[in-house]
């Protein structure tokens, strides 16, 4: 992974100065409330509904074990031993203390982690496949891109005050389970003529307008990517909307001038751009490239493996749903599910990241991701390992064999924690979670993607879920819209809208009605309720959701 | 009297005279200053950047990036001359207005007497510590 250089530790170092001087520069009154809000967001501090929050930065979703010791370190010191890993694949610590902050960012610097740019109308941190460098279909590691990305984008001069916050995600193959068509710029490193270049969307995005990116550009050459990317944000900072920030990202621009047009003004705008580009470095490219090469991937006998696969049922079952294919065959990509039953998605006790760093130090080659779906991964462990990384997860709650599976839910932090909230959405998850797994439907029913947002905002990714659940206020009680058949991979779609909520407990006798019309009309258990529902439609569930009596009214 | 923020530090506006919008430019004449707000194009001085000694950009807020992307483009378009930011503009972004393509800022005395000078020169060092720079993005100093 990217070791740091002197240039980012003086870099960090410099800003985190910067910071704690701003810090002071409020109270003694220099800085008004006003003009210290967009400083501190773009440090990564936000005012939440008890406290302020500090979103730390997960580059591309990759962490070392020092790195993760550290964020447990500041969890039990500055925080109430815990994190929250996010969707975008940062970590939030819920509860320090402002004059605290800038204490933590230098912690973070001694690991070579930093806050910049988490928040705030800028680019944010750049997000990519959790798998990458492991799985065996990639074009290129988009790492790679994706480092030069978050340093060119990181204090940007003309990108601090952009309209609106964006985001950029990459992947390095077609498989896409970096989401990145619901961002406001997708990349997915492409091959033609044996030479790698980049597919280029835009405009895509969640939220209270979710909008599937468009293809801007088919082959953008590997040269041409950050006069390209600077092009596309010039645009956007000229003409994005001000006046209103629900129609300040870039969809609404490329929807209102049609993506030909936007084409036609980002291509201009490129054929001055470009010019003010020198070729950087090539060692300086190469030297970024070479920090992602690949592990010294050891041979030994998997035969530890295959005896425990053979004999232990929870193993097996656990190596089944949990463990992916790696590009080397004695290897397997090891997810660490952070969903178990009735506790809060994505979160992690310091106690639990601490063994999650020893675990990637003897198993892992010293390495983590974060994944968009807030679970850890373990990128490369070999198959001898597993069953004593397996047991070592076992003791710390950390091997619930449910990958994919209904209580792997995605959920905002909702209104236990953000004042932009109208609803909670970690209770209704953890009602799911419990619900269903007393049930022991889970297995069965296979692989079903439930996430949860708590408001229009969609930070849980609803609008992307086979079954997505926004919580809103209703008259002042919360009422949860239920959508159906959207799809976060490459087939990228957004849910249909069922039709009139459901208060708080009629959720989960919802979706197991969801859920028993899936079985009904299945083929067989080889159909997953994504084909299931995609071959059949929406009528059946609208009507096993809305019994006649109901519907009439 | 406003005051003019340069590396060097505080000084007092020595540009006294007119200042006209883009589309108020005599057809030609001597050495004009222009004043271009947030939503101007700024491509409409092509054809009279010759003979501009200043061109103002004005932040109506702190907050507007705008002005910093409209430097940018009068830099790539061959602009040489003195470029100022006027407006609302706070010691926090001096970083940003240099490596955008200013020469200086220029502000309210308010302001400065809230952000005094040492305020300012803390961000002088706009020259150090610049990503863009080392992936080959050009900065163009005047």
């Amino acid at each position: 992974m990217y070791q740091y250089t002197n240039f980012d530790r003086q870099f960090i170092a410099a800003r985190n100065t910067q910071f704690r001087q701003q810090v002071a520069r409020r109270i003694d009154g220099s800085l008004t409330e006003e003009e210290f809000r967009p400083l501190r967001l773009m440090n990564g501090v936000y005012l939440q509904l008890h406290a302020y929050m500090l979103r730390v930065a997960i580059p591309y979703g990759t962490l070392s074990s020092a790195q993760m010791r550290q964020l447990a370190i500041i969890a039990d010191k500055w925080d109430k031993g815990y994190g929250h890993f996010t969707t975008r694949q940062n970590i939030q610590f819920n509860w320090p203390r402002l004059i605290d902050v800038p204490d933590i960012l230098d912690a973070l610097a001694e690991v070579d982690l930093h806050a910049i740019q988490t928040s705030g109308n800028t680019i944010r941190n750049i997000t990519s496949d959790h798998f990458a460098g492991a799985t065996s279909d990639e074009v290129e590691d988009p790492r790679i891109i994706s480092e030069i990305i978050r340093q060119w984008s990181t204090d940007h001069p003309e990108f601090q005050f952009l309209p609106r916050k964006f985001k950029i995600a990459v992947t390095g193959c077609a498989t896409d389970r970096a989401v990145i068509k619901a961002h406001d710029i997708g990349l997915q490193a492409t091959r033609r003529d044996g030479v790698i270049g980049y597919q280029v969307f835009v405009g895509g995005g969640l939220g209270r307008t979710p909008v599937i990116g468009k293809l801007l550009c088919d082959f953008l050459p590997k040269q041409d990517l950050l006069p390209y990317l600077e092009s596309i944000l010039s645009v956007y900072n000229t003409s994005g909307r001000r006046d209103n920030k629900y129609k300040a990202r870039i969809k609404i621009l490329v929807n209102a001038l049609g993506i030909d047009n936007f084409r036609d003004q980002v291509e201009a705008r490129f054929s001055s751009i470009r010019k003010t580009f020198a070729s950087p470095d090539g060692s300086f490219i190469d030297n970024i490239t070479s920090q992602f090469s690949p592990p010294d991937f050891t041979d030994r006998s998997v035969s530890p493996f295959e005896e425990s696969y053979q004999t232990n049922p929870m193993f097996k079952q656990w190596v089944d749903r949990n463990t992916a294919q790696h590009k080397h065959e004695d290897y397997r990509i090891v997810t660490v599910s952070l969903k178990e039953p009735g506790q809060t998605p994505g979160d992690a006790t310091s106690e639990q990241m601490q063994v999650l760093a020893d675990l990637a130090e003897s198993f892992s080659f010293d390495e983590l991701r974060i994944s968009h779906e807030q679970n850890i991964v373990l990128p490369h462990v070999h198959k001898a390992d597993l069953p004593l990384l397996y047991n070592t997860l076992k003791k710390h709650r950390l091997a619930t064999a449910n990958i994919g599976l209904i209580s792997d839910i995605i959920a905002c932090p909702g209104m236990d924690y953000c004042s932009l909230a109208t609803a909670r959405s970690i209770p209704v998850a953890k009602e799911i979670s419990t619900h269903f797994d007393e049930n022991n439907m889970e297995q069965d029913t296979g692989e079903v993607k439930i996430k949860v947002s708590g408001c229009i905002n969609a930070c849980g990714h609803h609008h992307v879920a086979h079954i997505g659940v926004l919580g809103l206020n209703r008259a002042g009680v919360e009422n949860y819209q239920i959508t159906l058949g959207g799809d976060a991979t490459e087939n990228t779609a957004i849910g249909d809208r069922a039709g009139p909520g459901f208060s708080q407990s009629e959720v989960v006798p919802a979706i197991e009605r969801i859920l028993g019309t899936y079985h009904k009309l299945r083929h067989d258990a080889e159909e997953s309720f994504i084909n299931t529902y995609k071959r059949v439609g929406i009528t059946p569930f609208k009507s096993a959701l809305y019994p006649a009596a109901k519907q009439s009214r | 009297m406003s005051i003019i923020v340069t590396d060097n530090g505080f000084s007092i506006d020595d540009r006294e005279g007119s200042t006209c919008s883009p589309e108020a430019l005599p057809p030609s004449s001597e050495s004009q200053t222009v004043c271009l707000q947030s939503e101007d194009d700024p491509s409409v001085l092509a054809d009279s950047l010759d003979r501009l000694t200043l061109i103002k950009v004005n932040f109506s807020s702190f907050s507007d990036g705008r002005g910093f992307t409209i430097a940018r483009q009068l830099r790539s378009m061959g602009y040489k001359g003195r470029l100022r930011a006027t407006g609302y503009i706070i010691s926090d972004q001096y970083t940003m207005i240099r490596r955008s393509g200013f020469c200086e800022v220029e502000i309210s005395n308010e302001l400065a007497e809230r952000q005094p000078q040492h305020q300012w020169m803390f961000r002088a060092d706009w020259q150090q510590n610049d990503y863009q720079r080392r992936l080959g993005r050009i900065n163009f100093n005047y």
